[in-house]
C-alpha cells in the first residue's frame, strides 16, 4: 500500500531529464536523489516528501537506459510512479529494483496535481482519493510479480538458486 | 506457424523450439556489456547481492567511453572501480583509453558481436548491433550484474513491426536520414516493447555503417531492438573480425508481424529532428536556415569512418562559419587512425574543426562540447532532449553527418548538396 500527494508529469518524460548526465559521476542514491527530476522541475527534490507519487504521461522514462533513474526517483522518496505507459528500459530497471511502478492509461489521465491517491501494490487498484475515482492497473505477469515480491532482480535469482540446492 | 528473425534468435537462446511474441523467456547470453557510467552501478549490486563470480571472463566486455579521458575525480574513480572490479575476474575485454572507442562502433569492430548472437548492454544503444543480424537490446545495470553473474536474462519475447525497404538512397542522404524519417512517421513511443525488423530489396544498398546508424536508434522509437538480415554486406564484415562460428537466422514467409511499414529510400531527403524529441522532424528545405553555434559529428550514431568521409568531403576545402566551434570525434582508434591515413584528419583540422580521441563526450552533455543557456548544436548523436548538451536552455538539432557540416559551414542548418553545387 501507498498513499501520498501526486507530483504530476507529462507525456515522454525522459531519464535526462529525471537525472541529467551530469550528475552520473556519483552515483549514490543520496546524491542523486538531490538532482531528481531537476531539468524537468528543478524544485522538485526540495519540494517531494517520502511516500509521496509521481503521476506521467506516456512513454515515461524514454532514453538512456540509467538505472541512476528509478533509483533516483527511489531514494527521493517517492513511493511509486503510475503512467499511461513506460519505456521498456526504465520499467525492466524499476521492477530490477524493487521500485513498484503502474501501468493505467485512465488514471494517468484522470488524476490531478495535488490529489492524494492510494495504491494497493497487490491488486493494482488506485484510488484517488481527492475525487473518489477508481482506477485498475495493468496487471504483472506472475514471472515479474515474483521479481516485485522478492525486492528485486538479484534477491530473486539468489532465492531461486537456494531453493534449487 | 512461421517465426521472425527475433523470435528464431531468442528461440535458439532459450532452448526452445520456437517462441511467439508476449512469451516470456530466459535466454542465455553470448555478451554482456557496460561501460564506464553503468558498470559501476552494476559492481555495486553485484557485490551487495554477495555474488563472487562471473559466468564467463570471455564473455563481458567493459568499454571506458562516456567520461574519458575522465573529465572530474569523480568519473575518474567510476573508470577505477571498473578496472578493478574487470581485474580481480580476469575480464578479458576491457577497453580504456588509447585502445578504447565509443562501445558500440568498437564491439562490431573487434569481432565481439556475430550475426545470430543474443546481447545484452547497459547502454541504451546496444541495439545497435542488430545491424549485424544479432539481437542485441539495451538494459540496466541490475540486467548486467545478474548477466554477468548467471550469463542469462529474462525477456518478454517482442511483437515486430516490419519495415520494408524500398528503392535506393539520394546523393548525401543516409542512413540517419532514414531512422530519423522512420521515428518522425512512427513517434518516440512508436515501437514501444516491439522490434523493428528491417527487410526488403533497399537493404542491400545501404552500407554496413548505415544500417548500424539504423539500428542504433531503434530505442529512439522506444523499439527494444533493431535487426537486419543477413547478406553478402554483413559476411563481408564480420570476415576477418568475427574468429567463431555463427548462425545466421532469416524470418520466415509466413513470420507473423505487427504491423508493416514501408519506406522508399530513393524518395528520402536529409531530414533533421528540432529540439526536444527524435520525433520532431522536418526535411532540410522547411529547416534550413535555422542559426547554429556547434556542431558535433561523432558519436556511436555516426562516428565511423563513412560518416567522416562524409563530412571531409563536404569540409574540403571549406571553413566552419564565424562563430561555429564544430567537434568531430572519430568513434574509435582504428576509425580515427583510418582518419589521420586517408587525408581526412587534415581536412577536418584546415577547416577549423576540433578533432579528439574516441569519446560519447558531448552527446550526453559529458564534456568536450557541453553548452550554455541560448545555445544550439546540429549534431549527429542521437537524442535532443532539454538539457541533453548541456544547459537546459540549450538545444540539439539531430541530423546525418553531411548535414552537421554543411551547416558548421553555412553557420546555420542547411543543405549538403545545395552548398555542394554552390547554390
Amino acid at each position: 500500500m501507498a498513499k501520498g500527494i501526486v507530483h504530476k508529469f507529462g507525456d515522454n518524460i525522459d531519464t535526462d531529464v529525471i537525472i541529467p548526465a551530469r550528475y552520473l559521476n556519483a552515483p549514490s542514491p543520496e546524491e542523486l536523489a538531490k538532482h531528481c527530476m531537476e531539468d524537468v522541475d528543478p524544485t522538485f527534490a526540495s519540494r517531494v516528501k517520502p511516500g509521496e507519487i509521481i503521476v506521467g504521461g506516456a512513454n515515461f522514462g524514454c532514453g538512456s537506459s540509467r538505472e541512476h533513474a528509478p533509483i533516483a526517483i527511489q531514494a527521493a522518496g517517492v513511493s511509486c510512479v503510475i503512467a499511461a505507459s513506460f519505456a521498456r528500459i526504465f520499467y525492466r530497471n524499476a521492477i530490477n529494483i524493487g521500485f513498484p511502478i503502474l501501468e493505467c492509461p485512465e488514471a494517468a489521465a484522470a488524476i490531478a496535481e495535488g490529489d492524494v491517491v492510494s495504491v494497493n501494490f497487490s491488486s493494482g487498484t488506485i484510488t484517488d482519493e481527492t475525487t473518489g475515482a477508481r482506477f485498475q492497473a495493468t496487471a504483472f505477469p506472475e514471472f515479474i510479480a515474483r521479481i516485485i515480491e522478492k525486492g528485486g532482480l538479484l534477491p530473486y535469482l539468489k532465492a531461486r538458486q537456494e531453493a534449487q540446492k | 506457424m512461421g517465426m521472425t528473425m527475433t523470435e528464431k534468435i531468442l528461440a535458439a537462446h532459450a532452448g526452445l523450439p520456437c517462441v511467439k511474441a508476449g512469451d516470456l523467456i530466459e535466454a542465455k547470453l553470448d555478451l554482456v556489456l557496460g561501460n564506464d557510467i553503468t558498470t559501476p552501478v552494476a559492481i555495486t549490486t553485484f557485490e551487495a547481492a554477495g555474488l563472487t563470480k562471473i559466468f564467463d571472463q570471455d564473455k563481458i566486455a567493459i568499454v571506458l567511453d562516456h567520461y574519458t579521458p575522465c573529465k572530474d575525480i569523480k568519473s575518474a574513480e567510476l573508470c577505477a572501480q571498473a578496472r578493478a572490479f574487470a581485474k580481480k575476474h580476469g575480464i578479458t575485454h576491457l577497453y580504456d583509453v588509447g585502445e578504447a572507442g565509443i562501445e558500440h562502433a568498437l564491439l562490431p569492430e573487434k569481432g565481439l558481436v556475430a550475426p545470430g548472437d543474443c546481447v545484452i548492454g547497459a547502454d541504451s544503444h546496444t541495439c545497435t548491433y542488430g545491424a549485424l543480424g544479432a539481437f542485441s537490446t539495451g538494459v540496466g545495470s541490475t540486467d548486467m550484474a545478474a548477466g554477468m553473474a548467471i550469463g542469462e536474462n529474462w525477456f518478454k519475447v517482442p511483437a515486430v513491426i516490419k519495415v520494408t525497404l524500398t528503392g535506393k538512397l539520394r546523393p548525401y542522404v543516409s542512413g540517419k536520414d532514414v531512422i530519423l524519417h522512420l521515428i518522425g512517421k512512427i513517434g518516440v513511443d512508436g515501437a514501444l516493447y516491439q522490434s523493428l525488423e528491417f527487410t526488403g530489396e533497399g537493404v542491400a544498398s545501404l552500407s554496413m555503417d548505415d544500417r548500424f546508424t539504423i539500428a542504433n536508434m531503434a530505442i529512439e522509437a522506444g523499439a527494444k531492438n533493431g535487426i537486419f538480415p543477413v547478406d553478402e554486406t554483413t559476411v563481408a564484415y564480420v570476415s576477418g573480425r568475427v574468429n567463431r562460428p555463427y548462425t545466421v537466422y532469416e524470418a520466415d514467409a509466413d513470420a507473423r508481424y505487427a504491423r508493416e511499414v514501408v519506406i522508399d529510400l530513393s524518395s528520402l531527403a536529409p531530414t533533421v529532428s528540432l529540439p526536444h524529441l527524435p520525433s520532431n522532424t522536418k526535411t532540410i528545405s522547411e529547416a534550413k536556415g535555422l542559426p547554429i553555434q556547434q556542431a558535433v559529428i561523432g558519436s556511436c550514431t555516426n562516428g565511423r569512418i563513412s560518416d567522416l568521409r562524409q563530412a571531409a568531403e563536404i569540409l574540403s576545402g571549406r571553413h566552419i562559419a564565424p562563430g561555429v566551434r564544430c567537434i568531430v570525434i572519430p568513434a574509435t582508434q582504428e576509425i580515427y587512425l583510418q582518419c589521420i591515413r586517408e587525408g581526412l584528419a587534415e581536412t577536418f583540422l584546415q577547416a577549423g574543426c576540433a578533432l579528439s580521441t574516441p569519446t560519447c563526450g558531448p552527446c550526453l552533455g559529458g564534456h568536450m562540447g557541453v553548452m550554455s543557456a541560448g545555445e544550439r548544436a546540429v549534431s549527429t548523436t542521437n537524442r535532443n532532449f532539454v538539457g541533453r548538451m548541456g544547459h537546459v536552455k540549450s538545444e540539439v538539432v539531430l541530423a546525418s553527418p553531411a548535414v552537421a557540416a554543411a551547416s558548421a559551414v553555412a553557420g546555420c542548418l542547411a543543405d549538403p548538396a545545395e552548398l555542394m553545387k554552390g547554390v
